[in-house]
């Protein structure tokens, strides 16, 4: 019990200090402006690139899109060998990926013990940590050299017959720039895929043991269905990090402006164009024309991300509900 | 129905076994292949002069990146300097503030796109943002491009360690009186500290090995940096420009400062797990 006098003291003790409110204000106007810099800068992003793309986009028109000619001398521009490489390589990389990051989070969830997951796990996810350019460094004097040796001839002599496996064993091409952003984009489909697989209720799958299926039928037959959402958010994700990936297939790529049916002829990729080129683009047509190479690949990934964004939140709203 | 033959199935299953362990196992191979080879290559680049001396020409000896090194450092703070207290501030807004506000969904959706953008979107936009307008590449523009990738990164982490954060401790501070800018400051954030610093950590790692926002921001130097307002000598740079290039001693270095660039990285990146430990899940 309070004595009275402090009770009466409470009464007339002075509504909240204005101070005190004022730095209240002040402190969240600040966050907010942190918060509000992110959209600034995404829309700043767009501006640029709609802006600078804007000159190369008038003078070629759609064509500009399909045509292959990249000539900085006659100042003659076409997207189309860049966007062509970067979707061949990020195919070559989807199709390696996605498999192989499926069955490592099956791994790790259902068939190695906790411990030897978590060590398998983590090494995984430092793949995720190498930096872009070392995988360049590695892919040009290490693994380029290792595929024109043993892997291109190998697939040369096996598969020779159809076009995509035709031509000298360089190293250097779309092939080894496609595996390579495999294994770097292996990491970030895996650690999703492994979190899906972990969070599907036990009770389904030990319905699924009980009636006497397998690891594999279970996994096939129960987790990926029940976590497709999740899986095929994985995959979006993945696929945005192979269509942006920069310095690993600039080192490997060749860095040419032609389209070729084989996979083992060099190209180029969107990114790798615009580092190789860009510091050195000095013409106005020239730089606008890289700027709008940059617009479509934003374009690409925004969609991409946004996909995925919607899915994987959709995948853990309706499981936060079920759980 | 008939059942299938369960010897059928169980072949299968083991087969599927078999595949998943090899492509585990490949999966660590490459791991190890890449960083044998990087500190097998990078060593042998490593001396006192690789620190210490600046970048000869070509075939001339006893050359080193000490301005890349120092470049990379110096951009690498400024750009913690710059994107830690944004973030922080922008964390801080969506996890405590406005969790359900219309405004805190666009920032928390464009959060998430940038950090998915390739990080060479970044470099053309501060490109057409500083080196444009300042009239040269310089570092101020390096570290800003290097902020921008590390921000969305803190300020997403902030908020999904804040909101670990049980409400019952904000309420308990703010009903002793204490501001909401208090309760915040001082209890809500000891309580996500190492989340928190395990955030930033991962952002530095993550800056650290970037290459593509530096070519047309920073571009690279063969000079020490005296000014920030000038192309500034940088790791990664120097790095690719080395590496592209046919002569051996150049190659050499690439591959010491190759080295210097994955240990720091990895050494980041298992800091920020040490930190964080177990919490995560």
């Amino acid at each position: 019990m309070l004595p009275p006098e402090t009770a009466s003291a409470a009464v007339n003790y002075p509504a909240p200090r204005p101070r005190h409110l004022q730095a209240d204000a002040i402190f969240k106007g600040l966050t907010v402006i942190g918060a509000i810099i992110v959209p600034v800068i995404m829309a700043g992003i767009v501006w640029e690139l709609l802006a600078g793309s804007l000159p190369a986009l008038q003078k070629f028109g759609v064509r500009f899109f399909f045509t292959e000619a990249w000539n900085p001398v006659t100042q003659n521009f076409g997207a189309a060998s860049s966007i062509y490489g970067t979707i061949v390589s990020t195919a070559i990389a989807m199709m390696l990926a996605v498999p192989m990051s499926l069955v490592i989070a099956l791994f790790l969830v259902e068939l190695a013990p906790p411990w030897l997951s978590k060590v398998v796990g983590t090494m995984i996810e430092l793949l995720a940590a190498i930096p872009s350019i070392i995988y360049g460094m590695w892919g040009l004097f290490i693994f380029a050299p290792f595929m024109s040796k043993y892997v291109q001839p190998f697939l040369g002599d096996t598969l020779g017959f159809l076009p995509l496996f035709q031509g000298p064993p360089l190293g250097i091409g779309m092939l080894t720039a496609g595996i390579i952003l495999a294994f770097m984009i292996l990491p970030f489909i895996t650690a999703i895929c492994r979190d899906v697989f972990a969070l599907v209720p036990p009770v389904m799958k030990e319905s699924g043991y009980g009636i006497g299926a397998t690891t594999w039928e279970v996994t096939y037959k129960v987790t990926i269905p029940y976590g497709a959402v999740g899986v095929l958010g994985a995959v979006f994700l993945g696929l945005g990090r192979a269509l942006g990936e920069t310095m690993a297939v600039t080192f490997v790529i060749g860095n040419t402006h032609r389209i070729s049916a084989s996979f083992f002829a060099p190209g180029n990729s969107i990114a790798s164009c615009l580092a190789n080129e860009f510091a050195e683009a000095t013409e106005p047509t020239y730089v606008s024309s890289l700027i709008a190479l940059g617009l479509v690949l934003f374009v690409f990934t925004f969609v991409v991300q946004v996909v995925s964004q919607m899915l994987l939140r959709r995948m853990y709203r309706s499981w936060s509900l079920k759980i | 129905m008939i059942p299938r033959p369960y010897t059928g199935r169980r072949i299968t299953n083991l087969l599927v076994n078999v595949i998943s362990v090899t492509a585990a196992v490949m999966g660590i191979l490459i791991l190890i292949w890449i960083t044998y080879m990087v500190i097998y290559r990078g060593l042998a680049a490593i001396n006192l002069d690789f620190f210490t001396k600046l970048p000869t020409p070509p075939m001339m000896p006893g050359g080193g990146l000490a301005n890349a090194i120092l470049g990379t450092l110096v951009m690498t703070v400024l750009a913690t300097l710059i994107a830690v207290p944004i973030g922080l501030l922008g964390g801080i807004c969506l996890g405590e503030f406005g969790q359900q506000s219309r405004v805190a969904e666009v920032c928390r959706f464009a959060a998430n796109v940038l950090i998915g953008m390739p990080s060479i979107i970044i470099g053309i936009f501060v490109y057409g943002l500083l080196v444009i307008t300042m009239g040269n590449f310089s570092g101020w523009a390096g570290a800003v491009a290097l902020a921008i990738i590390m921000l969305p990164v803190v300020a997403r982490t902030t908020e999904d360690m804040l909101r670990m954060v049980p409400d019952p401790l904000r309420e308990s501070a703010l009903a002793m009186g204490a501001p909401r800018w208090k309760v915040t400051l001082s209890i809500v954030f000891r309580a996500a500290k190492s989340g928190i610093i395990t955030g930033v950590l991962l952002g530095v790692a993550r800056v650290s090995g970037e290459t593509a926002p530096l070519l047309f921001t920073a571009l690279n130097s063969p000079y020490m940096i005296s000014s920030l307002s000038q192309p500034t000598p940088n790791l990664t740079v120097t790095i690719f420009n080395y590496a592209m290039s046919p002569y051996e001693d150049w190659q050499q270095l690439a591959w010491g400062a190759s080295l210097l660039i994955t240990v720091s990285v990895l050494a980041l990146t298992l800091l920020a797990r040490f930190t964080f430990g177990e919490q995560k899940r």
